[in-house]
């Protein structure tokens, strides 16, 4: 029998999808909306899940006030009410899709020691949602 | 390979204590969940079942019949229950969400015969769940 615990967070943050490899006539086609210059928000919701070994003593798998200061700390604190385009610096140069915005909450917490991180579940809206899972080598581009 | 999922709900309490640590070291680990007295959650299971249909009925496994084992080998034995009391599996284990997927997933395994029990989902509160899986699916 395998188990995975997941626990879901929620942030809020805006953004503004826009490449700097297409030009302005491209983004807008490619963007349409989400390429309105002064962006536009979501109320994320993040689904962490994590496998390992049920400790005995305490029934658990990862104890989940060090879950949620991890995420508090990595995810919620430095995401929550900014603006990812300007405030986050891994989006500076790169599109803050929600895809690559699930790459990166899992680079952020692959590292959660005690436990491993099996999948990020990332729901930018109630009608959509992004996943990438762990492959053998534990990153998130499988 | 078809999965179909019912889902159903049961209240029941239950309390965090390991009688090997100390009171103090109890209460750090367990915080809130270690109040003596217990503390109550409403529980939502998902029982997801794969199969082939069965080319006379178009069932992998009636919901009727899924219903009826949920009821008796769940509802029964946790529905408006204190876990840790009253639920001779969980006998020295600590009732959290991993150890009642677990026994829910050891109950079920061997009552569902048409079929294979694929996954247990349990969710303890809206931002918590456990799943469960066999060791050769994933």
């Amino acid at each position: 029998m395998r188990l995975q615990l997941t626990r879901r967070y929620a942030f809020a943050a805006s953004h503004r999808l826009h490449s700097s490899h297409l030009d302005e006539a491209e983004n807008q086609r490619v963007y349409g909306k989400c390429n309105n210059p002064y962006g536009h928000g979501h109320n994320y919701v993040v689904e962490v899940t994590l496998t390992g070994k049920v400790e005995p003593a305490t029934g658990m798998i990862a104890h989940l006030d060090d879950l949620d200061r991890y995420v508090a700390r990595e995810i919620i604190e430095p995401f929550d009410h900014t603006y990812l385009n300007k405030d986050v610096a891994a989006f500076r140069d790169r599109v803050p899709t929600t895809e690559n915005l699930c790459l990166e909450i899992f680079e952020r917490l692959k590292r959660f020691p005690g436990a491993r991180l099996v999948r990020i579940r990332l729901e930018e809206t109630g009608r959509n949602s992004f996943e990438c899972a762990s492959d053998q080598n534990g990153d998130g581009h499988g | 390979m078809v999965y179909l999922t019912r889902k159903i709900e049961f209240s029941a309490s239950h309390l965090y204590h390991n009688p090997a640590f100390s009171a103090e070291e109890n209460r750090r680990v367990f915080g809130k969940c270690n109040n003596p007295n217990g503390h109550g959650h409403n529980y939502v299971l998902e029982v997801t079942v794969g199969g082939e249909p069965d080319p006379l009925t178009g069932m992998v496994l009636d919901l009727k019949e899924l219903k009826e084992i949920l009821e008796r080998e769940i509802m029964t034995r946790m529905d408006h229950r204190f876990l840790n009391y009253e639920v001779p599996e969980l006998a020295g284990q600590i009732p959290t969400c991993e150890n009642v997927a677990a026994l829910i997933w050891n109950l079920l395994a061997p009552t569902i015969t048409k079929g294979r029990l694929t996954r247990v989902r349990l969710w303890e509160s809206p931002d918590l769940y456990v799943d469960c899986y066999g060791d050769e699916a994933s």
